[in-house]
């Protein structure tokens, strides 16, 4: 059992030893441990440096953890080599061995291992010179990488808690939120409100007790930035955590974290009860008079209750049913008293703007939109992960100096921001800053942080289709707008996927969307028809397509595809005939296949198992199919690439 | 034993595992949910019998557990598989080609989404998003992730599920 | 108790400080139309149809007014050109699943057209009159809702049903707006959505279905 401290001093000479012992260490090995990594077999090649470690008799002198995400998630498994800074990408449990006796021992560079830039092929030995990483401003994502999330001492090292003893030994509640207010923080979690006026209100509410909450619950499909924050550095929220419960008055914190994130509850759950060890949480923290603890509850897969006032409802063990916030739920939240909600990342800005001060905050960012955002930026670019930069810094610079641009050469379409909340902005504002109120204006809004690139093979008709289709299956179903309102878009939307549309389709949809976002009852509904909305404002000749051509100009409607084989292409290997799942190819050895229409169901199998050095399997949309060759034998046993 | 006297036997125990999971949240309302998430982490799906079980003991109407029961999208009110097959359906793995892969899941398992293969070996459904939209699209296995697996890995992953 | 006062429709209006909106128009005489609202129960804000137009200060904005409190100079339209165009989409919305009783007496007052959406008839508009009446009033809650988004539906919950159902004689059903509950016509419907096969859901429509139900039970 760790020594609880007690008060600032004691945490101060804790911090001093903690860092002496780190500094005793000369080499460092850090595997990236978050969600994905996992996925790439990171555990198995944490556990390898440690048998090799061991085996190689050097284990004393190195520090081996296991951290959060790197952000550079395409390339996982990372491993970092400090102090030399040296980035490995893609490690496999086969390179460790490789990598202790070269690397570490021999200090060489593996150069298979290096981050190549895959546009000029250059190769980077720093994390920090990778481009990826070189833009990015990364105040709040930083540390993930350096701290292991089940050591508090990492943490601490890193001057955590600092902000939590300064504003529990220097700053009244209410300076706390003078400074919070005049930094500006707005809500990450997408509504973009501010932070410090939230907790005014909360404070100055008559009722008692007060609560405080963090909104983990990532539901947006397409982000990831608050799982990575919450299983990589859970202190950092814990902290703000603290500091939004002193400053509000609160003694009662609550953490929601979806489901669908089990490493993020679990670390979370081991960081609670090391802060309260270490008296962090409990009572007279660090010997002041404020007492704090904190309760986690695990969503159980609802959309919805990233809404506050749903949100709210599940920790009361209610169906995540949002109620009108006619009386905000800053003044009547959890069982009807003043409750604040922030979202993770808001939260794990908050101990930076109490430790380096609200002016240092309020230079970063934009007039409006102060600070950093992080953004998951994924789907069609070359460099996938998250990525933090200051409000203020374009959409091109994040898709093409970060992410690298489009992979194949193919052409940048749109991205969608703000989830099923949000819109498409495509390519005419690629120029536009990272800025609260910029992407209201083009009928898009901040959102949670996905940021979903879309190239030229995307279908918009088809994308706004997904947002209702998972719109439909999220609404709560209480308010008609809502429910019956999308059950309508998501009908009529798939009529015209399936080549029903009708003219008038589209003035219906933009009638319809108006009234679902002005009467329904809670933010899903309000901003539901942005998918919708957007798509037809900026793609507009995709609709006219389908409609009035029964065209998908991209060929991913699979109501307006058919498949067809070239005969000319067609070498009869009986790939597709093996793999249809309906018996819709007519085949055999030797003789071109066939694909009896009649019976398809464009499952798109045969496209995908054609082998490449054929290509046969074509795709089509807009006309007719051409007719069966008369004659089926194949003649040419090689064709021409 | 007669199949009467087996079945009372599983009866009486699912009933005190409902006791036991109840008694360690304090039998408090509130705490529904993590009731609920609870049970079926243990039985991995929610028994009626349970559910009944459960009722009495926070002493709530059915109506309360059943509405939330079936609002949350995690709970199964019928019986699962012994392995749990997720295709990511986010907007991220949807642009890189998830309806393909849910072809190749539903193609390989023989059931549809939302399905239960006759000898419980399988159930498969589609999730919003996992949050690993960088490695998209992906098949989750027993929560294990698999990035973009290819025919021949899947049909591998399955053959090693009992 | 205090009072204040607020401007409906041009009327200068004062109006109890607890009151809601829709209390305030109807207590002066000015009707508001709604499909889940009774004066018996909280307040639930779901058919939205009566969404009302406020301005406080220059800010224009929609609200419902079954849930929205008086404030002291609000200023209320009931009924202008956008708050007509909202409740005329929402009741042609509810014909697309459940075009009898209320539902058709107001759509014929804001004539809207029977056709703009494709139907799928599920006689159930989810007001949760029948089921907030059952908990609220009658503390016997034999009714439920299950699902979300649009596979939501109402259910009886036999176990309960069974026991408090016979004393009550189908209060629930006299609440409901749709016309279909006491009526036997709405028998043919398919079912719709997932089966939750542990419920036993009777769909609210199914008087025989439920009657029968019960029955077996006993």
């Amino acid at each position: 059992m760790a020594k609880k401290i007690r008060s600032p001093e004691e945490l101060l000479q804790f911090r001093k030893k903690v860092v002496a012992f780190k500094e005793a260490v000369k080499t460092r090995i850090i595997v990236s441990g978050g969600t994905c990594c996992l996925a790439k077999g990171s555990k198995r090649i944490f556990e390898l440096f440690r048998e090799e470690l061991d085996r190689q008799n050097i284990a004393a002198g190195v520090e081996l953890k296991s951290s959060g995400c790197h952000s550079f998630c395409e390339n996982e498994v990372i491993v970092l080599i400090l102090p030399e800074e040296i980035c490995y990408m893609r490690v496999r449990a086969e390179d460790v061995k490789e990598i202790v006796s070269r690397t570490i021992i021999k200090k060489e560079i593996m150069e298979r291992l290096l981050y190549k830039d895959p546009l000029t092929g250059e190769q980077f030995i720093k994390e920090g010179e990778i481009p990826f990483y070189k833009h990015q401003s990364q105040i709040v994502f930083g540390n993930n990488r350096f701290i292991d999330p089940k050591n508090i001492e990492d943490y601490i090292a890193s001057g955590g808690y600092e902000a939590l003893v300064k504003a529990l030994q220097t700053m009244t509640p209410e300076e706390v939120i003078t400074e919070v207010k005049k930094a500006n923080i707005r809500g990450r979690g997408g509504g973009g409100f501010p932070a410090g006026s939230k907790w005014e209100t909360t404070r100055n509410a008559p009722n008692n007790p007060k609560y405080v909450v963090v909104n983990c619950d990532e539901g947006d499909p397409g982000a990831y930035m608050d799982r990575a924050l919450m299983e990589g550095n859970p202190h950092s929220v814990l902290e703000g955590l603290i500091i939004s419960g002193y400053a509000i008055g609160a003694q009662e914190g609550f953490i929601y974290i979806r489901q669908e994130y089990p490493l993020a509850t679990e670390n979370t759950l081991h960081a609670i009860n090391q802060a309260r060890e270490y008296g962090f949480l409990g009572e007279n923290i660090l010997g002041s008079t404020f007492n704090f603890d904190v309760e986690v509850h695990r969503g159980a897969g609802a959309f919805v209750t990233g809404e506050s006032s749903a949100l709210m409802s599940a920790i009361e063990g209610r169906v995540g049913q949002p109620r009108p916030k006619y009386i905000r739920t800053a003044v009547s939240g959890i069982w009807g008293k003043p409750s604040n909600l922030n979202n993770v990342e808001t939260l794990a800005n908050v101990p930076l703007v109490i430790n380096k001060g609200a002016d240092w905050y309020s230079s970063i960012g934009t007039e409006n939109s102060k600070g950093t955002k992080i953004f998951s930026l994924v789907g069609n670019v070359n460099n996938t992960g998250l990525v933090e930069v200051p409000m203020g810094t374009t959409i091109r610079e994040i898709v093409y100096d970060i992410g690298g641009g489009i992979p194949g050469g193919r052409q940048f379409k749109a991205v969608q921001i703000g989830g099923p909340s949000g819109g498409c902005i495509p390519s005419q504002f690629l120029d536009m800053p990272i800025d609260y109120d910029e992407f209201t204006k083009v009928g898009a809004m901040m959102g949670s942080g996905g940021m979903i690139v879309m190239d030229e093979d995307t279908c918009m008709v088809d994308v706004a289709r997904y947002f209702l289709d998972f719109l439909s299956d999220e609404s709560c179903g209480k308010c008609v707008p809502c429910r019956e309102g999308i059950r309508q878009l998501h009908k009529i939307l798939m009529k015209i996927v399936r080549g029903d549309g009708e003219e008038g389709d589209i003035a219906l949809l933009e009638d319809l969307s108006e009234v679902i976002s002005a009467a329904s009852l809670c933010a899903l509904g309000q901003t539901a028809a942005n998918p919708v909305l957007t798509a037809i404002k900026y793609f507009r000749e995709e609709f006219l397509a389908h409609i009035n051509e029964k065209r998908c100009p991209t060929k991913v409607c699979q109501g307006l595809v058919s498949y067809f084989i070239q005969p000319d292409r067609c070498q009869g290997c009986t790939a597709c005939l093996k793999n249809c799942p309906s018996g819709a190819i007519d085949g055999g050895k030797g003789l071109i296949h066939v694909i009896i229409q009649e019976k398809c169901v464009k499952c798109g199998i045969c496209f995908e198992v054609c082998p490449d050095r054929y290509r046969a399997v074509e795709k089509l949309s807009g006309g007719p199919v051409p007719p069966v060759p008369a004659d089926r034998e194949i003649t040419r046993r090689r064709v021409e690439r | 034993m007669s199949r009467e006297v087996a079945m009372l036997g599983e009866q009486m125990a699912l009933q005190e595992k409902v006791e036991e999971i109840c008694a360690k949240y304090n039998r408090k309302e509130s705490l529904l949910i993590q009731i609920l998430l609870e049970i079926q982490d243990e039985l991995n799906w929610l028994p009626k019998e349970a559910l009944l079980r459960l009722s009495a003991q926070l002493q709530i109407p059915l109506k309360r557990i059943y509405e939330v029961a079936t609002f949350y999208k995690v709970f199964s009110l019928i019986l699962r598989g012994r392995n749990l097959v997720k295709v990511c359906t986010g907007t991220a793995c949807h642009v890189r080609k998830a309806p393909v892969m849910i072809s190749r899941v539903t193609q390989l398992l023989g059931i549809n989404p939302g399905e239960t293969s006759s000898d419980l070996r399988f159930t498969l459904e589609t999730v919003g998003c996992l949050g690993c939209c960088a490695l998209g699209p992906v098949v989750a296995i027993n929560d294990e992730y698999y990035s973009n697996p290819t025919t021949s890995k899947l049909e591998k992953l399955f053959n090693e599920c009992q | 108790m205090k009072k204040v006062s607020l401007t409906i429709d041009g009327k200068e209006i004062s109006a109890s400080e607890h009151a809601t909106l829709l209390q305030a128009a109807r207590d002066a005489g000015i009707q508001i139309p709604t499909l889940c609202h009774d004066d018996r129960l909280a307040p639930y804000g779901s058919c939205r149809l009566c969404s009302v137009e406020i301005t406080s200060g220059k800010k224009a904005k929609i609200v419902a007014s079954c849930v929205y409190p008086v404030e002291n100079g609000l200023v209320v339209e009931t009924m202008s050109p956008r708050i007509v165009k909202i409740r005329r989409v929402i009741l042609e919305l509810l014909q697309a699943s459940s075009p009898k009783g209320r539902v058709e007496e107001l759509s014929k007052v804001y004539g809207t057209s029977t056709d703009k959406f494709e139907k799928e008839l599920t006689f159930c508009i989810l007001c949760g009159l029948c089921v907030r009446y059952c908990s609220e009033v009658k503390k016997a809650h034999a009714l439920g809702f299950i699902g979300r988004g649009i596979e939501k539906q109402v259910v009886f919950f036999p176990e309960i049903a069974l026991k408090s159902c016979p004393g009550c004689e189908g209060e629930c059903f006299s609440l409901c707006p749709t016309g279909i509950l006491p009526n036997k016509f709405a028998q043919s419907v398919p079912s719709f959505g997932k089966v939750q096969p542990t419920v036993f859901p009777v769909r609210l429509w199914d008087e025989d279905n439920f009657l029968n139900l019960t029955r077996n039970i006993t």
